[in-house]
């Protein structure tokens, strides 16, 4: 038997408080509005009141409204079906075709158990020297980029998702336009892996509520994928909007703000998602790469400033390169000492030549003399820009290095470089002059 | 005694019982399906109980029932505590594994001790002995360790020994004496006890001051912002800062008996580490592996929030049951910033009047009553012991003035402050030298440091007069001040973390270095302009730091030595 509840009492902000009993916390509900039903979450329940937070949105809604109880917490349909489909922030389809059928899994699961986890060390090729080379990126990392609006994040994620070697790719939209929702899916479409990537879509034209469900959908097919023994790849976009709509409900629910209008538990929240990322002691991976806008370019802004601390580094993009200064891979030990002998030593050589070349750059601006050394910096500055750090240069590791020497060889003497001599000796690509 | 659930809000229950209640007593939450939810009593207002749930409380509904015990949230302990992997509420996580498998699901339980194992017992302790509180009936063997059975601690007043076993192997839940009092009553004592995590637990004579220098082979921190034995200390840094290396070099190289990891809600991945890592490291000190004197209490980031606030109280209440046997103990708490927002996030929900960045206004006096668990203990039996507290602060946005970090200093005996600045420049440890203090004694005489704060500071303010006058503007006396200034950061400060002879300088081979480098500092160097002084100190510096990579006392070492006093001799009036 269905039981309706319809005595609402109270509708604020995405939250309806209704009168209702023997009603579990975290559980779903289905309100049937003049506008359609949409679902909803128990959020707080005291004595007979539930409040629940709508996920369309409490528009239209009436106090005459009905409301039904699932006796279940959120649940995401788990097959091989989902594979090539395009979901939105209630799980619903929003590619016109039918809903998945399918034995369901509880969004939301509980921690790991660290004992069960393994040391990452399995480096993931994307193509991207400035990721490859300088900040790999490693099997079940979780990595933010930093960046600004108006930067090509988007376009960042679309290729790393492409091109990385991943069994399974999913794309968690949160307060997406809708034409980038649109190029992701051409992009994904034409690179041919739209076969083995699932999406996960929440625009900034739907309700705000649904943009809170998009990282747990994603994480939770995820994690069952990993179970399996797949090495999933998930992209989400943009974490700021999700935490954004986290402020939104919790000023509904007159929770005490902590910091620039966000609860206090933001570090908990991202941290739960975020932790998701894992290396499953025999069986499958799951790695994230997320998209934080920091605004007004603010590190220290909370969203940014709390995620810094909950992930494994993080990439900074600005003026549509990867910075190499500011950008750190926590885990690259793990993997750069293992692909090629030159490979640490390439990274440490021309990150140090480049940070002398900005000083360079920074004198010559302000006017001081140049001398021949100078003019060898800038040189090289201005080619490492030009064919390593463009996020259109799209090359594999081995090649990368390779690159990098012949810059170098084409701007300096060997001893220049600072470069280990048995290294210089064993890839310097021209002929070595002895001292 | 029973109570309903009345209201569910995040990891918050509100139940209704006419009963005694204890504040801060446990309470197991009765989901319907079945699992019971570890909790804690927080608030009492009339017959309404405020009870933090230690797991997520989904599927908690208006009704459930809530069984409350008088006890509170305690811990066990006895034999085989070392090596193990603890969540914050004393599960044993390799344990969990075995029986759940990956997930932490809800209400899932385990003895905090194994009650198999056996352990072979030596009774030290005869039948007529008199004892109280703390003293020692037998002891058994705990890999490098002698582990005290101890009379339980909460006994009060002289008990007569009525029996006890003879030696032999026992598990710990086996009865292994009985004590009695004049008054009759009857105490039978096992191997393990329990012991409530927020009450301090200390029996001794008396407290002592700390003074005896605790060496982490870090040089920036034995040197110049030494730490001791009974001490306290901070390291507050923004995200990047190195704040997680500095522990586990730390957790790897201190000179004490057991070390306690405290990783509250931090990443897991860090705690991975450790644990693949230490068992396959050897302590050169003991010979043994690292993990046969480290107890990991990992309650990571995803894990229920309220468990994280008692994670540090559970390695704080272990930390001080191996001080009662006598042991020097060190406790590194990363990150008591995460602790504190536990704290905020449950004052928000219990709707307590806020104080500055919305934490509650007893963070402070919870932050002091914590650091104050440490200290250097006289023992009953005449023997010192101690715990050491070691916590990382992260700061918002990297500011120290906020309340977590201010709340930490204001009882910490040191500083260790991490700054940005020398990260992003790669020097590391990015202990800021100009920022932090310490009110302990070190290993090298106070003069000495100061003589070197002094050229360090005055480096920096030549350095950045420089960035306005330019080299040319500078006087050659102040620019060789600041050369050697920087010389002493680069040859002395920073340390190679990952490298076994640089990451790890003993006492005796920092006095010696230490000595060295300030005559350097003291040389009254012979040079005709800039360019030359400045040849002068990079070759110096350069020896020296490889110097650093040489092993102590070694011909390498004698032998870098004696060219670094050939660069010195020519100064040298």
């Amino acid at each position: 038997m269905r039981k309706y509840y319809d005595e609402i009492t109270r509708i604020a902000g995405n939250v309806v408080t209704v009168k209702a009993t023997n009603v579990g916390y975290d559980e779903l509900a289905i309100i049937d509005t003049t506008r359609g039903p949409s679902l909803a979450q128990v959020i707080r329940l005291e004595a007979d009141e539930v409040s629940l937070q709508v996920f369309a949105g409490t528009q239209g809604v009436s106090t005459g409204d009905k409301i039904r109880f699932l006796g279940q917490a959120m649940q995401v349909p788990f097959t091989d079906d989902l594979l090539g489909r395009v979901f939105n922030g209630s799980g619903e389809p929003r590619d016109n075709r039918p809903a998945v059928s399918a034995d369901t899994v509880d969004i939301g699961s509980p921690a790991v158990n660290p004992v069960r986890r393994r040391m990452p060390d399995t480096m993931i090729d994307t193509g991207i020297p400035m990721i490859d080379v300088f900040n790999s990126l490693v099997e079940s990392q979780k990595l933010p980029i930093f960046s600004v609006a108006g930067e090509p994040y988007n376009e960042l994620l679309a290729r790393v998702g492409l091109q990385a070697e991943a069994d399974i790719i999913i794309l968690g939209g949160m307060g997406l336009r809708h034409d980038d929702y649109l190029k992701f899916r051409d992009t994904f479409e034409e690179g041919g892996v739209l076969g083995r990537s699932i999406m996960f879509i929440h625009t900034a034209a739907d309700p705000v509520v649904e943009c809170l469900l998009v990282p747990d959908l994603c994480l939770a097919v995820g994690e069952q994928f990993a179970l399996q023994g797949k090495k999933v790849l998930v992209l989400l976009t943009d974490m700021t909007a999700f935490a954004d709509a986290l402020k939104e409900i919790a000023i509904t629910m007159e929770q005490i703000p902590s910091n620039r209008g966000y609860p206090g538990d933001l570090y908990t929240q991202l941290a739960r998602r975020y932790e998701k990322a894992v290396d499953f002691d025999e069986a499958g991976s799951m790695t994230l790469l997320a998209v934080t806008t920091m605004p007004g370019d603010d590190v220290t802004h909370p969203v940014p400033d709390n995620t810094g601390y909950i992930t494994e580094g993080q990439f900074y993009l600005r003026n549509g390169r990867i910075e190499p200064f500011g950008s750190l891979s926590r885990l690259k030990q793990q993997v750069n000492g293992k692909t090629r002998d030159d490979h640490r030593a390439i990274m440490d050589g021309c990150l140090q030549l480049y940070a002398t070349c900005r000083e360079t750059r920074e004198k010559r601006d302000m006017g001081f003399e140049m001398s021949e050394w100078d003019d060898k910096l800038i040189k090289y500055g201005d080619l490492f820009e030009e064919k390593i750090m463009d996020l259109t240069v799209n090359v594999p590791l081995f090649d990368a290095l390779d690159l990098c020497w012949e810059i170098l060889a084409d701007c300096f003497e060997p001893v220049e470089t600072g470069i280990r001599r048995s290294i210089l000796e064993k890839h310097w690509p021209k002929e070595l002059k002895d001292e | 005694m029973i109570g309903t659930i009345q209201a569910v809000f995040g990891n918050m229950v509100v139940a209704e019982s006419d009963e005694t209640i204890v504040q801060n007593s446990v309470g197991y939450c009765c989901r319907a399906d079945g699992a019971k939810l570890l909790s804690e009593v927080i608030r009492v207002r009339g017959k309404k109980i405020d009870l933090q749930v230690f797991e997520e409380t989904r599927g908690l509904k208006v009704g459930d029932e809530v069984e409350f015990d008088t006890n509170m949230l305690s811990v066990k302990l006895g034999p085989g505590l070392i090596g193990q992997i603890y969540d914050g509420l004393q599960n044993p996580l390799p344990q969990l594994a075995d029986k759940i498998g990956y997930f932490l699901e809800a209400g899932n339980y385990l003895p905090g001790l194994d009650l198999e194992r056996k352990w072979d017992f030596t009774p030290t302790a005869a039948v007529g002995d008199t004892v109280s509180a703390g003293d020692c009936l037998g002891t058994v063997p705990e890999t490098m360790f002698t582990h005290k059975i101890m009379a339980p601690f909460n006994l009060s007043g002289k008990y007569t020994i009525a029996s006890i076993i003879a030696a032999g192997s026992y598990t710990v839940a086996e009865q292994i004496a009985t004590l009695t009092n004049e008054a009759g009553d009857e105490v039978a004592v096992t191997m393990q006890q329990d012991w409530p995590v927020k009450r301090p637990l200390a029996v001794c004579k008396k407290r002592l001051l700390p003074t005896e220098p605790l060496c982490t082979r870090v040089r920036i921190v034995d040197s110049m912002f030494p730490i001791v034995k009974g001490g306290t200390y901070c390291i507050p840094g923004p995200f990047g800062a190195g704040k997680t290396v500095l522990q586990h070099v730390t957790s790897r190289n201190a000179e004490v008996d057991i070390v306690i990891i405290a990783a509250c809600g931090e990443r897991a991945g860090e705690v991975v580490e450790t644990i693949r890592e230490f068992p396959e490291l050897i302590d050169p000190r003991t010979g043994r592996t690292l993990m046969e004197r480290t107890i990991i209490i990992a309650n990571t980031s995803a894990m229920p929030v309220a468990a994280r606030e008692a994670s540090v109280y559970t390695g704080v209440t272990l930390a001080e049951y191996y001080r009662q046997m006598g042991l020097n103990v060190l406790m590194l708490a990363d990150s008591t910033s995460r602790w504190a927002q536990a704290m905020r996030e449950l004052s928000g929900r219990l709707e307590e009047i806020p104080g500055e960045e919305a934490f509650p206004a007893y963070l402070e006096s919870r932050i002091a009553s914590f650091y104050e668990r440490a200290g250097c203990l006289e023992l009953n039996d005449g023997t010192t012991a101690s715990v050491t507290i070691g916590g990382t602060v992260s700061p918002a946005g990297g500011n120290f003035e906020e309340p977590v970090t201010q709340g930490t200093l204001k009882v910490v005996g040191a500083f260790h402050g991490l700054s940005y600045a020398r990260s992003y420049a790669r020097r590391y440890p990015a202990i800021d030298p100009l920022e932090s203090w310490s009110k302990y004694p070190g290993i090298i005489d106070p003069a000495k440091v100061e003589a070197v704060r002094s050229v360090l500071r005055r480096g920096n303010e030549v350095k950045q007069m420089m960035t306005v006058v330019g080299e040319e503007g500078t006087p050659l006396e102040d620019f060789l001040t600041m050369l050697k200034a920087e010389l002493f950061d680069n040859c002395y400060l920073q340390q190679y973390a990952f490298d076994d002879i640089d990451g790890n300088s003993s006492p005796e081979r920092q006095t010696f270095v230490f000595d060295k480098i300030l005559s350097v500092l003291e040389l009254d160097i012979q040079c005709d302009d800039k360019a030359s002084g400045r040849d002068i100190v990079l070759k110096l510096q350069d020896e020296l730091r490889t110097w650093n990579y040489t092993e102590f006392e070694s011909d390498k070492y004698t032998a870098q030595l004696a060219k670094i006093d050939a660069l010195i001799a020519p100064h040298s009036s």
